[in-house]
């Protein structure tokens, strides 16, 4: 009946009993839950927040969505990390040094790791995919509204399932991809794999989901006349980015499943014993796990290629050739992930083969690289928030992508193996080039989804701190690699090693200003919206000036519909055809708009994933069963009720939202 | 949404046809998936351990029978197909029944060959060439099962609203399904069954 709660060996509550720091967590995090749900009573925000926000099937609304769900996952991770480096600056000397036991900090660096990847940055992206791509390609939503919608609360309930870990039970002790056979019962027979296995799964399933809604959204939904080779860039990243996704996401499920069969069933994939072959895992996981950095920095490529030529006023140079380094970066990145164990021992071919198509990918990036240059080559450029963070990708990017070739060849990699050089490599790439890009777009598109720029001094503020804070956080690890400090490192005895731990913590903390500044440009942002009620006015569809693609046409924050008309393209970079021609915006004579309805299933379904989630983890068989035919029912009743669904928003509705717009221009003396 | 359409909105225009294309990249991930578990079997296929092996217990005919079924269903969906163009309900009822139960005897056949491999010492956790080979072949048996819920709810569907635009889309996503796992059958008794009893 109670599964695994009655288990002593599972340590249900034993965190929360000996571990003052979880203790806390939990009771603070507890107590702002609390203040949030008295909060939206008291101001009776329900009815709203279910119509408005958890129901709905908008794009744009679920994007918004994401990006607060990546936000808050990001403070999550982020905190992990302070913690890492605070404890990492003392920890010389025994395992008692420092202020984390060796249990409770092999758990942060899972979570952290694990977070950060398939709860922030993921969901960041998904985010921006959402509210940008329908916008670009001239739709008026995406393919699948209600996919998209269940896509995001299973997300949710894999955030949630994997924070749950943080009260009841124990994080995984493993490292963010859980090399058996240390993640095996055998390993670690407590509940942390199990919350890991179960969170990630729930992760893979929305993601999957997504990628599927944004492949049929960009394929069959462009406005007419946009032609693949018209589309922006970053619909082009979008939309290798999600074929990569449902190329990989099905190898990470099976890995995963796998694993849970052999600790769930006692079969024998990756055990030492019974035949079964802990590499295997190995392999699989990095065969997702390779494309999954592509996955994640395609779409970082993208952003550039939209916020490089706006602030530069010139159109992208080499669009062809950005094309297709994308589609060469697809085909590549299947054939380099034996480069994450070159210790395997697979043999000098093996070895040869991976290392040179490892180099060989360098290749197309730079062709990027040096597209961006020439774009700003003559351009007239203006230094705002979105172009700092353009700027410090390219500067960054570059140097992380370099210490990547030196990774790549294999030699030298049986030095670097699993050094901090190799974690300040990937940190380098991944901040460098996916958070710096991921913020430049967040901040270049913020104006378009709430009709205002976050602040600009902040937000230059925030940039520097990144900038400056992540150099002195990632460099010190460089060279304590080089120094021999391998990673993971509980605690170390070699003295010398403490004062370049102690410069990595500071450049930490300086991130962690740039964090606020962020926190408080938002909340400029919510104190805009609280006092205008929540319904924000609309404002010029061209903030930044010089913008080009479709998403600038259209009023900030744009109405439901998107597209009062759908655009007739004809080149590449609409919009900016358009201002070019001088065509002017229809005011009159609209058609009706069908609109799809809200729905509450994929909310309920999400739900009950996470008490499948919660109930596998704890093994509480009844439960299982119960969530897992109701989540069928719940999707079985949906198909019943959908049919007679959405609904025409009046051609007098969208007269009336039109002309709020043309107003608001007219009173700017805007000729649009 | 299966009123003609008046207003100007190519997102209902070819709703449809996305929905089906969306069917097919559904199906792609779907691939991926199965190949990896393919590659898994391939990896596993001689790590018998202690336990026996693949073709101590691998019986062809019953296999043969099984695969018969499957592939006779898919024909037999494809004539519920043929009379869904020929607007014919009660046709199409007819063969999706036929289907259905076809469908159903494969896996009643499955569920008694895996009972009897347990009992008979060649269990998932044996080995971990057993591992594959259930983890596989119950996948695959795991995505029929899900068909014929969809069947059943497309009785449901169909006698309900008749042939209306939605079941229409729904059939024929059913249909490459349907087709779909067919094909995987055959890398499955091809690669499991075939070459499991060399």
């Amino acid at each position: 009946m109670f599964g695994r709660f009655t288990d002593p060996a599972a340590q249900a509550f034993s965190a929360l009993q000996h571990e003052p720091i979880v203790l806390y967590t939990v009771v603070a995090v507890g107590i702002i839950f609390f203040l949030v749900l008295v909060g939206i009573t008291l101001f009776g925000w329900w009815g709203t927040l279910w119509r408005n926000w958890i129901t709905t099937v908008d794009h744009k609304r679920i994007g918004i969505m994401y990006v607060i769900l990546a936000l808050v996952m990001l403070i999550r991770g982020f905190v992990d990390a302070l913690m890492m480096r605070m404890h990492q600056a003392v920890a010389v000397g025994g395992e008692s040094a420092g202020y984390l036991p060796p249990d409770h900090y092999d758990q942060i660096f899972t979570a952290h790791g694990t977070i950060m990847i398939f709860f922030m940055a993921t969901p960041l992206l998904f985010g921006l995919f959402n509210y940008v791509i329908p916008l670009q390609i001239g739709a008026r939503d995406v393919a699948f509204p209600f996919l998209n919608n269940l896509g995001f609360w299973i997300t949710c309930s894999g955030a949630v399932l994997i924070n749950l870990s943080l009260a009841i039970g124990n994080f995984a002790r493993v490292g963010w991809l859980a090399y058996p056979p240390l993640s095996e019962v055998s390993g670690s027979p407590d509940t942390g794999m199990d919350y890991y296995l179960w969170s990630l799964q729930l992760s893979g399933i929305a993601t999957t989901i997504g990628a599927v809604n944004f492949v049929a959204t960009i394929i069959k939904m462009r406005a007419p006349g946009m032609t693949m080779m018209k589309m922006p860039v970053f619909c082009w990243t979008t939309l290798i980015s999600n074929v990569l996704i449902l190329m990989i996401y099905p190898v990470l499920t099976v890995a995963f499943a796998l694993l849970a069969c052999d600790r769930y069933l006692g079969m024998h994939f990756f055990t030492n014993d019974g035949g079964g072959n802990p590499m295997a895992y190995i392999n699989y996981v990095w065969m997702f796990g390779h494309p999954e950095v592509y996955v994640l920095v395609l779409p970082a490529f993208g952003i550039l290629s939209e916020v490089v030529p706006t602030f530069s006023s010139k159109r992208l140079f080499g669009y062809t050739s950005m094309v297709w380094a994308i589609l060469v970066i697809l085909v590549l990145s299947f054939l380099v992930w034996v480069h994450h164990f070159f210790t395997m021992g697979g043999g000098i071919a093996v070895n040869t083969f991976f290392s040179t198509t490892t180099m060989v990918i360098a290749v197309p990036t730079g062709v990027k690289i040096f597209n961006w240059l020439f774009t700003m080559y003559k351009g007239r450029i203006r230094l705002e928030a979105p172009m700092l963070w353009c700027l410090g990708m390219m500067f960054t990017f570059v140097g992380g992508g370099l210490t990547g070739v030196m990774l790549s060849i294999a030699p030298a990699d049986w030095q670097f193996h699993n050094s901090l050089f190799l974690v300040a490599h990937f940190h380098h790439t991944i901040i460098g080039g996916v958070v710096f890009s991921y913020f430049a777009g967040f901040v270049y598109w913020f104006p378009k989804a709430f009709g205002i720029k976050l602040n600009r001094s902040l937000g230059i503020c925030a940039f520097l701190c990144w900038f400056v804070g992540f150099y002195l956080a990632f460099f010190p690890l460089y060279i304590l690699g080089l120094m021999g400090a391998t990673r993971r490192l509980q605690h170390y005895i070699e003295p010398s090693w403490q004062p370049y731990f102690i410069i990595a913590m500071i450049g930490a903390f300086i991130i962690a200003l740039g964090i606020l500044c962020t926190v408080l440009q938002l909340l400029l942002a919510i104190w805009y919206g609280f006092m205008h009620k929540g319904i924000l006015p609309v404002h010029e569809n061209d903030p930044w000036g010089d913008a080009r693609t479709l998403e600038w046409s259209i009023s900030s924050p744009p109405p439901a519909y998107n597209f009062a008309i759908i655009p007739d393209v004809k080149t590449l970079d609409a919009y900016w055809a358009m201002k070019m021609t001088g065509s002017k915006r229809k005011k009159t004579d609209f058609s009706d708009i069908h609109m799809p309805s809200n729905t509450s299933a994929g909310f309920f379904a999400g739900l009950l994933s996470l008490i499948l989630g919660f109930a596998l983890v704890w093994h509480l068989w009844w439960l299982v069963a119960l969530s897992f035919i109701s989540i069928i029912a719940v999707i079985i009743l949906h198909s019943f009720v959908s049919d007679h669904n959405g609904y025409y928003l009046s051609s007098g509705d969208v007269q009336m939202i039109e002309d709020q717009f043309t107003t608001y221009l007219e009173s700017k003396g805007i000729q649009a | 949404m299966s009123e003609p359409i008046q207003v100007e909105n190519h997102c209902i225009h070819d709703h449809d046809s996305t929905k089906i294309f969306g069917f097919w990249i559904y199906l792609l991930q779907d691939l991926f998936l199965f190949a990896t578990l393919f590659a898994n079997m391939a990896v596993f296929s001689a790590s018998y351990d202690i336990g026996p092996s693949g073709r101590d217990f691998i019986d062809l005919t019953f296999v043969l029978v099984e695969t018969v079924l499957l592939l006779v269903s898919s024909i037999t969906y494809g004539f519920a197909m043929i009379q869904l163009h020929r607007n014919s309900l009660v046709g199409m009822q007819i063969w999706m029944t036929v289907t259905f139960f076809l469908g159903l005897t494969f896996i009643m056949m499955e569920l008694y060959e895996f009972n009897h491999l347990i009992h008979a010492g060649a269990a998932p956790w044996v080995s971990a060439y057993w591992s594959s080979f259930f983890v596989l072949v119950a996948t695959h048996g795991a995505h029929v099962t899900g068909g014929l819920l969809w069947m059943i709810c497309m009785f449901v569907h169909l006698s309900w609203d008749g042939l209306n635009t939605n079941n229409r889309t729904r059939m024929t996503c059913l249909s490459l399904f349907w087709h779909f796992l067919d094909i995987v059958w055959i890398g499955v008794f091809t690669l499991v069954y075939l070459l499991g009893a060399l």
